[in-house]
């Protein structure tokens, strides 16, 4: 039975990497994603936050169009999409005030929506349908000695915790041990990369991504693994940004997706790894990663950094 | 006396209750309208029906007009039916001969207009008024209470029941899960808010209960099957095996020193795992009662038999050692039940943004009562699982409660015993001490006088409900620290405090086994699962089941104080019992009507009191009238209609009907 994929617009733009991953090795674990015909825009966070209706009535027509198309699940990678499609869910079962206005909406399009499709994300399906052992024995070329940090943003689980904990999640942990990874306990795995912020505030957000960039380096990590476009970007794009106001910590950001297209011996060129800023150069066996900078003991915060520490007494 | 045979004559009163009936209820208008009904020979209003001259009018009117039926129009039956009943039989009459019409609470209190409520009053008082003529006399059985009573859980609260109906010389078994009385008072370092020592003002009592004639302590032992009723339970206990005599050992523990295992190698539980113990061991050196015990699952001979047995050999002629112990069953006969069973603390890893179990130093409020101890782990030092001492001290209050993701509930004691362990830490340890509250809630007496003190002492309180308890630094002096993240709502900001230890206040939950107990023993749970009293503030310390009584936290969670004050009042309640002699019961209870069961059994598991057996002889169903509570339940189930229950018959449910629907206005 295939599933419904929504691919959202980032797939298709800033977060391509994440799509030509995501489909050979789902391929590869012989899951069949069939694409939504005619999809539109999830509605996700900017969306919401102007018009929660509007948002609500265009996640709910991709929702249609699963259930016109026969689709018991849907499959968003991207977090927003997947937040937001499962909100529209939500909204639909709890307010039946916004119900009505979505189905009116949606009614006048010639269409309507039950809210019976179940939204999954890619690290769900994997986790719940495969599960770890059935990848574990499909890794062919295991990411022995690579220390990986998982990051899982603040999206997928939270509010709608539907197959992790929101406080402290842990399918990406268990996924990286299947592939033979050594997951690098931190503790910033679900706090903020700064979202948008990165663009209209770059003070406040690019600082979040330095300190999620730092500590990661600082815990050893050699690779962050996310499993959202936007996480994606900023933790990889801002990095010139990042070293002219504090310090240089570059490190390759990927999806997770990328790093089980290693471990399952996909081609390199064809997981998209060559789109990232700082690229990820991975020599099978070798245990080498390209990584410019390094943490020394002398890096500081700056006062300009400072404005989350508290006045503690 | 047969409904028929005598001329009907009945005597009805409609109360104002105040404005609470009245203001709602034309109460003259209803007392004119019955009065004109067939049957009804004296119809009045009064203000307070309940008071003494109401009640006198009843008594006057069955004289004067030879009534012999009483209907009372007021509040719920669970407030004054005993009353009226009561004042019908001063009158000469049999009690049941009254009854009681709710237009209170399910008429005046809920209504919206007048003369809505006013119908209705009428309508139920046509229904009473055609039901009494129906009424049959019926006679209060009374059953003898056996003087004996079991307590259930050896903590404070039951040591304390036990204690007190010891006094009174009564005769006791006192039934305690673990190898040691004490419960979880016996771990605490001091008491709030005086600061007494707890094990120097628990381990008297404790003695005590062992040295008491009339007291039977069984440690490692539960109640396994609970049968009977008020005044008559049997009861089995299952005793775990000790491995040891009891009236052989001295408590020398030579035993200990000579076991096999040099040096302690296993988890132990006293010590909230902080420290270690041999197989062979007692759990603390005032455990009552004061005798070594050997646990299966370490000890050596007892796992693979392959053992020097250096403790046999220790203990030399008092052979106390007994490998061959297997469980052991009592049974015994009490009049009344005791169950003090008692809380488990929250489970600090379902949090896991306070990261216990994840970062060490991260610690349960129980686990640094421990610590603080003398006898504890560390002989009294506060020192973390790093071996440094703190030199801040974060405490997180209210950890898993007044959470809707964990439970709702104020756990009523965090509070207080977050302020004394923070006055401890500065005590022992010199540290900062930082308390993240949510509300400080200090009602018990001397408790507000013990948080000025704090106050006072430059304990740091902070307000808002923590975040994050991090090792994430971003400052030099937050390296290699715990970093508590918190909104502080007071200063509107959010804070970073660097502290090297935590202690998570823990909230109290149910034990793990409420649900098995609370049916072991015929009780009810709340929505929260502890134990639910009869009536939060008239019968607090009873249970729907008679004879069974609740003592302590496993009712809710309550302080020391506040567990010996309802010990207290669970003994007494045991003693009115035992004293009286004998327990009343209600006589609307079920019976079969053997000539229509048909022996389908179906009432049998339905009835929520096993008050249903079977006769497998004359295959009928049997219903122990001493058991029967009148829910009902049976006769709605039962196919054949074979089941009756006494003031619910049918001609009197059918002629309650009957007066409802002829009530027409």
């Amino acid at each position: 039975m295939p599933y419904g994929y929504f691919p959202g617009c980032s797939l298709r733009g800033t977060g391509r990497a994440y799509e030509e991953s995501l489909l050979p090795v789902f391929r590869h674990l012989g899951l069949e994603l069939t694409e939504l015909t005619d999809w539109n825009c999830c509605g996700a966070t900017a969306y919401m936050s102007v018009d929660e209706t509007q948002a609500c009535v265009l996640a709910a027509r991709n929702l249609a169009l699963a259930e016109r198309e026969g689709h018991g699940e849907v499959v968003a990678p991207c977090s927003a999409c997947y937040l937001v499609l499962n909100k529209a869910r939500h909204y639909l079962e709890e307010y039946p005030a916004m119900a009505e206005r979505v189905q009116g909406a949606l009614g006048r399009g010639g269409m309507g929506v039950r809210g019976r499709v179940a939204v999954r994300h890619p690290l769900d399906v994997l986790a719940n349908d495969v599960g770890w052992e059935a990848i574990r024995a499909k890794v062919t070329h295991p990411l022995r000695g690579l220390r990986v940090a998982p990051y899982y943003g603040c999206q997928i689980v939270r509010p709608y915790a539907t197959f992790d904990d929101p406080h402290d999640p842990v399918s990406m942990d268990r996924l990286f041990e299947a592939l033979g990874a050594t997951v690098v306990r931190w503790p910033l795995k679900t706090k903020c990369c700064g979202g948008s912020l990165t663009g209209t505030i770059p003070e406040a957000g690019v600082r979040l991504v330095y300190h999620l960039c730092r500590e990661a380096l600082k815990r050893g990590a050699q690779v962050i693994a996310t499993v959202c476009p936007l996480c994606q970007f900023n933790l990889d794009a801002y990095h010139d940004d990042i070293a002219r106001r504090w310090e240089d910590v570059r490190i390759p950001t990927v999806y997770f997706t990328q790093l089980m297209g290693l471990a399952f011996g996909l081609a390199e060129s064809e997981l998209g790894l060559h789109r990232g800023f700082v690229r990820m150069r991975w020599r099978r066996g070798e245990g080498e990663i390209a990584s410019k900078s390094k943490i020394t003991s002398k890096s500081k915060i700056t006062s300009k950094g400072g404005s989350e520490r508290g006045e503690g007494t | 006396m047969e409904p028929g045979r005598e001329e009907i004559r009945i005597g009805f009163y409609v109360c104002h209750c105040g404005h609470n009936i009245a203001a709602m209820v034309d109460c003259e208008a209803v007392a004119r309208y019955v009065g004109k009904l067939p049957g009804v020979v004296a119809s009045r209003d009064y203000r307070y029906m309940c008071s003494d001259p109401g009640q006198d009018l009843i008594r006057r009117d069955v004289g004067e007009h030879g009534l012999n039926r009483i209907v009372v129009a007021a509040c719920s039956p669970l407030l004054h039916e005993q009353t009226f009943r009561t004042a019908t039989e001063r009158a000469g009459l049999n009690p049941f001969f009254c009854h009681l019409v709710n237009i209170r609470e399910h008429n005046s209190w809920v209504a919206l207009r007048k003369q809505d409520a006013t119908r209705k009053a009428k309508a139920l008082a046509q229904a009473a008024i055609h039901r009494v003529r129906f009424h049959r006399a019926l006679e209060v059985k009374r059953v003898p209470i056996r003087p004996e009573v079991l307590v259930v859980g050896g903590g404070i609260a039951g040591i304390h029941v036990a204690l007190t109906l010891a006094n009174a010389g009564k005769k006791v078994f006192l039934v305690e899960r673990e190898a040691t009385l004490g419960g979880h008072m016996a771990k605490f370092d001091k008491t709030f808010p005086t600061l007494d020592c707890s094990a120097c003002i628990l381990t008297p009592k404790m003695s005590a209960v062992r040295a008491h004639p009339n007291i039977t302590l069984w440690s490692l032992s539960e109640v396994e099957r609970v049968e009977g009723f008020v005044g008559n339970y049997k009861v089995r206990v299952r005793r775990r095996p000790r491995y040891i005599l009891e009236e052989a050992c001295v408590g020398c523990l030579e035993c200990v020193d000579a076991c096999v295992y040099r040096t302690p190698k296993f988890e132990d539980a006293f010590n909230e795992g902080l420290g270690k113990r041999k197989p062979i061991y007692i759990p603390f050196p005032q455990a009552t009662p004061k005798v070594v015990l050997i646990d299966p699952a370490t000890c050596l001979n007892l796992r693979t038999g392959k053992c020097k047995k250096t403790c046999v050999e220790a203990c030399g002629d008092r052979q106390a050692i007994d490998f061959t112990q297997t469980d052991t069953y009592e049974d015994i006969e009490v009049g009344n039940i005791v169950v003090a069973t008692g809380f488990r603390t929250f489970d600090a890893r379902r949090q896991p943004q306070y990261g216990y179990g994840t970062h060490p130093n991260v610690y349960t409020a129980l686990e640094i009562e421990r610590l603080v101890n003398a006898s504890g782990p560390t002989g009294g030092e506060i020192v973390g699982r790093d071996g440094k001492k703190p030199r801040a001290v974060g405490i997180i209050h209210c950890v898993g409660s007044r959470d809707r993701k964990t439970h709702v509930w104020c756990s009523r004691v965090c509070c207080m015993y977050s302020m004394k362990l923070a006055h401890l830490v500065r005590e022992h340890a010199g540290a900062e001490v930082y308390n993240f509250y949510i509300d400080i809630r200090t009602p018990g007496k001397g408790y507000e006088e013990f948080y000025n003190k704090l106050l006072d002492d430059g304990v740091h309180f902070i307000r808002g409900r923590v975040g994050e308890v991090t090792d994430w630094a971003i400052a030099p002096e937050e390296e290699g620290r715990l970093v508590i993240r918190v909104e502080d709502t007071l200063a509107g900001c959010t804070r970073r405090i660097p502290v090297d230890m935590v202690v998570l206040a823990t909230g109290l939950e149910p034990q793990a086994d409420a649900q098995a107990v609370r049916r072991l023993f015929n009780m009810s749970c709340g929505g929260d699962g502890w134990f639910l009293e009869r009536h939060p503030k008239l019968a607090p310390v009873n249970t729907f089941a008679d004879g069974v009584f609740l003592a302590g936290c496993c009712q809710g969670p309550k302080d020391i104080p506040d567990s010996v004050a309802q010990a207290g009042a669970a003994a007494a309640e045991v003693l009115s019992l035992i004293d009286r002699g004998y327990v009343e019961q209600e006589p609307n209870t079920a019976y079969v009507r053997d000539e229509d069961c048909s022996g389908c059994k179906s009432c049998v598991p339905l009835c929520p009191y096993q008050a249903i057996g079977f006769d497998t002889g004359r295959n009928r169903a049997v219903i122990q009238e001493a058991l029967c509570k009148g829910c009902g339940t049976c006769v709605a189930a039962c196919p054949s209609g074979s089941i009756v229950q006494r003031l619910f018959e049918d001609d009197e449910v059918f002629a309650e009907i009957e007066g409802v629907l002829a009530y027409d206005a």
